[in-house]
């Protein structure tokens, strides 16, 4: 079972339902897909085993080869090439690495290099074992970081995503079977929720929502989700030992009981929220 | 030798457009004939590199001196790889630049944008 965790808000408490809700499970698999800013592991401190180098593939141009007939420049959806002085320039941060250039070239003058994207390493925190994918700095799309971890998938996974509703959020819930959407009571965080509420409906992923750093105050959060019908799968009280646990790197279903039972419920929830969706849809 | 300008419209009384890699047309003054044409930016709807885009675009034209509000860093690069001179176009009309340009009443362009890439956040 695959469970993707992610808010169109940064800073809304995704990481911290992630990484809470593997922990709290007897084992669990952690993916940390916010490669851009993987932090996940600062949590876990995992003992990293392995590391893999993950490459794309990027066009190099034979000139004395290229006949200057533009196919390549006309093909690129994403204009990563141009033709000038009898050579082909080739923009490395905008190609898509299609291969379509070196396909469509008549002389075959086009052939592909690796270029280092980033990596994704594997590990282990106690019952968690912990997966991040890390973009190099200066890099420009962490997408097909997140490709390759979207292959791992175990009993139960958490997949951590990278805020946003954008190609990296669209990628790195790809392969869920169900989304949990967390929410803070602004009205900023509610607006973003409902750009992701679009997305993982778009998407047709069953979902429900988890109201963080919840208040006496009115949630609008809430408040959206009751006029949408969306299921609300826990309330979490803002509780300022959360952020000093936070700032301490240290997980709170680690920590305390009370932390332990909520989360272990809230795992239950949504298990029980996957299978009726599968009962249903079958 | 030929001139391009990013233009607003089709008209000999266009203005210059604020942006090159996305304006609608460019007018094309080719010194020799005197004669003004607008060329169709096919960049113009692009979803990324835009720049690029319209710089092969006047590049193919065989054009020599490009006079532009802004010009991004990749558009920069595959024109200056072109030898294609580039000045800073004054605001109004796109035929008026030209004629400032012919009495050398415009400076080269000095200032190169990193490039409104990722919803113009840059």
């Amino acid at each position: 079972m695959k469970i993707a965790v992610l808010s169109g808000k940064g800073g809304t408490g995704k990481t911290f339902v992630a990484v809470n809700l593997a922990s709290a499970a007897s084992s669990a698999q952690y993916v940390d897909c916010d490669v851009e800013a993987p932090n996940g592991h600062l949590f876990f401190n995992p003992v990293v085993d392995e590391t893999h180098v993950v490459n794309v593939k990027r066009p190099v141009v034979d000139n004395d080869k290229c006949i200057g007939c533009q196919a390549c420049v006309e093909f690129c959806n994403f204009n990563a090439l141009a033709y000038v002085k009898k050579g082909v320039m080739v923009f490395d941060d905008i190609c898509h690495s299609c291969g379509g250039c070196a396909l469509v070239c008549p002389e075959h003058a086009i052939t592909e290099r690796d270029d280092r994207l980033g990596v994704y390493t594997l590990g282990h925190s106690e019952n968690v074992s912990v997966v991040t994918g890390m973009m190099d700095i200066g890099k420009i799309s962490g997408v097909p970081i997140i490709k390759a971890l979207n292959t791992f998938r175990s009993e139960l996974t958490v997949v951590d995503c990278p805020p946003g509703s954008a190609c990296s959020v669209i990628e790195s819930i790809e392969d869920a079977d169900y989304c949990v959407l967390v929410a803070e009571p602004t009205t900023f965080g509610v607006h973003n929720l409902k750009m992701v509420y679009e997305l993982v409906e778009g998407m047709h992923k069953p979902l429900g929502v988890v109201l963080n750093k919840c208040t006496a105050d009115k949630n609008p959060a809430e408040a959206f989700c009751q006029s949408e019908a969306i299921t609300i799968l826990g309330k979490i009280t803002y509780d300022p030992i959360l952020g000093k646990l936070g700032s301490e790197g240290k997980i709170a279903v680690r920590q305390l009981t009370y932390y332990q039972l909520f989360f272990k419920g809230l795992l239950d929830k949504i298990i029980w929220e996957v299978s009726h969706e599968t009962n249903a849809n079958s | 030798m030929k001139i391009a300008i990013p233009v607003d419209e089709k008209d000999l009384n266009t203005t210059v457009c604020v942006s090159f890699g996305r304006a609608p047309f460019f007018m094309i003054y080719d010194t020799t004939s005197k004669q003004y044409d607008f060329l169709d930016n096919s960049a113009a709807a692009s979803s990324g590199g835009a720049g690029i885009k319209a710089s092969q675009s006047i590049v193919n034209q065989g054009v020599e001196v490009l006079i532009t509000p802004r010009c991004g860093e990749n558009a920069a690069d595959v024109l200056k790889a072109a030898d294609i001179q580039m000045y800073q176009s004054k605001k109004g009309l796109g035929k008026d630049n030209v004629a400032l340009y012919l009495n050398d009443g415009l400076s080269p362009l000095s200032a190169i944008h990193e490039g409104f890439h990722n919803h113009g956040g840059k």
